[in-house]
C-alpha cells in the first residue's frame, strides 16, 4: 500500500516535471525541472529494487549531466525568447502526434503478459536481497560476464572526455601561458641587462 | 492494489512521449532538444529496470547501466559541440545550423 502511494507520488512528480522541462520559458528552469524529474525517477528505480542504479542516477545525472547543462545554458549568451518562436505553431501537430504515439505505447503496455516460463529462464536471476545486496549482485555480474562491455563503456567515456576537451579547448593569443623550454633555457645574459646610470640624470 | 509491470511501462511511455513532444515543440532550441533526448533515455532506463524487476533478471539493470554511460557521454559531446558552434557562429538556433548544407 505504502509502496503504491510512493509509486504514484514519484510518477506524478516525474511526469509533471517532464512537462515543465519541455514547456518552460526559461531554459534554466528547464534544467532544474530536469533535475527534479531525475531525482523522482531515481525514486521509481528504488521502488523497483534497483538501488545501485537509483543512486547512480542521482550521482551521474544530478551531479554531472544536469550541472553541465546548467553551465552551458548560463555560459551561452543567447536570446532564448527568440528561440521559442513557433512554439504555439508546432503545438497542435506535436500534441496530435504525441497522443497517437502515447496511445500506441499504452496499448502495448496494457496488452503485455509474460509467458509463464519467462521468469524461470532468467539468464542472471536476482539473488535474495537479504543475502546479496543489489550492488554486490550487479558487481558480480558486471565484472565477470560483462567485463568486456564494461571496458568498452569506460572507453566510450574516455573518448567523450577527450572529445569534449579538444572541442572546447582553445588557445587565446592574449593570454600569457607557460613555455617551459624557453623559461628553462634562459641564461644570465638574456635575463639581465646592466645599465650604466650617470649620477643626477636618471634613465 | 499491487504495482504491476504495466504501471512502470505506462510511466515510461508517458515520459518517452513527452521527450518526443519536446523535440517537436522546441524545434529551435538545441539545449531543450538535448534535454528531451535525456528524458527519452530515462524512459528507456525505466523500462529496462521495470522488466528486470518483474522478470527477476539482473541483466536489465546491467544494460541500464550501459545506457546511462552512453547518455552521459552523449550529453558531454553534444554540449561541447554546442559551445564550439556558438563560439564560431554566435547562435544556437537550429535553423542556423546549415553550414554543411549543399
Amino acid at each position: 500500500m505504502i509502496q503504491a502511494l510512493f509509486f504514484y507520488l514519484f510518477a506524478a512528480v516525474t511526469i509533471a516535471s517532464a512537462v515543465m522541462v519541455i514547456s518552460s520559458r526559461n531554459p534554466v528552469h528547464s534544467v532544474l525541472f530536469l533535475i527534479l524529474a531525475f531525482v523522482n525517477a531515481a525514486g521509481l528505480f528504488m521502488l523497483a529494487g534497483a538501488e545501485f542504479l537509483a543512486l547512480l542516477l542521482i550521482v551521474v545525472y544530478v551531479g554531472a549531466v544536469a550541472v553541465l547543462f546548467l553551465f552551458v545554458v548560463m555560459m551561452l549568451d543567447v536570446d532564448f525568447v527568440e528561440l521559442r518562436q513557433g512554439f504555439m505553431q508546432y503545438l497542435p501537430i506535436g500534441v496530435l502526434i504525441g497522443l497517437i504515439f502515447l496511445a500506441e505505447l499504452l496499448m502495448v503496455a496494457g496488452a503485455w503478459v509474460f509467458a509463464p516460463e519467462a521468469t524461470a529462464t532468467a539468464s542472471a536471476p536476482i539473488p535474495d536481497p537479504a543475502v546479496v545486496s543489489n550492488t554486490a549482485a550487479l558487481g558480480q555480474l558486471l565484472y565477470t560476464r560483462y567485463i568486456y562491455f564494461f571496458q568498452v563503456a569506460g572507453l566510450v567515456l574516455l573518448v567523450a572526455m577527450i572529445g569534449a576537451i579538444t572541442l572546447t579547448l582553445r588557445h587565446r593569443a592574449s593570454v600569457r601561458r607557460q613555455n617551459i623550454s624557453a623559461q628553462v633555457a634562459r641564461t644570465r645574459a638574456t635575463a639581465i641587462e646592466v645599465k650604466h646610470v650617470e649620477p643626477g640624470r636618471g634613465l | 492494489m499491487t504495482l504491476g509491470l504495466a504501471h512502470y511501462l505506462s510511466v515510461a511511455a508517458i515520459l518517452f512521449t513527452l521527450g518526443v513532444l519536446g523535440i517537436f515543440l522546441n524545434r529551435k532550441n538545441v539545449i531543450v532538444i538535448l534535454m528531451s533526448v535525456e528524458l527519452i533515455l530515462l524512459a528507456v532506463n525505466l523500462n529496462l529496470v521495470a522488466f528486470s524487476h518483474f522478470l527477476g533478471d539482473l541483466v536489465g539493470q546491467v544494460f541500464a547501466l550501459f545506457v546511462l554511460t552512453v547518455a552521459a557521454a552523449e550529453a558531454a559531446i553534444g554540449l561541447a559541440i554546442l559551445v564550439a558552434f556558438f563560439r564560431n557562429r554566435g547562435s544556437i538556433a537550429v535553423e542556423d545550423i546549415n553550414v554543411m548544407k549543399g
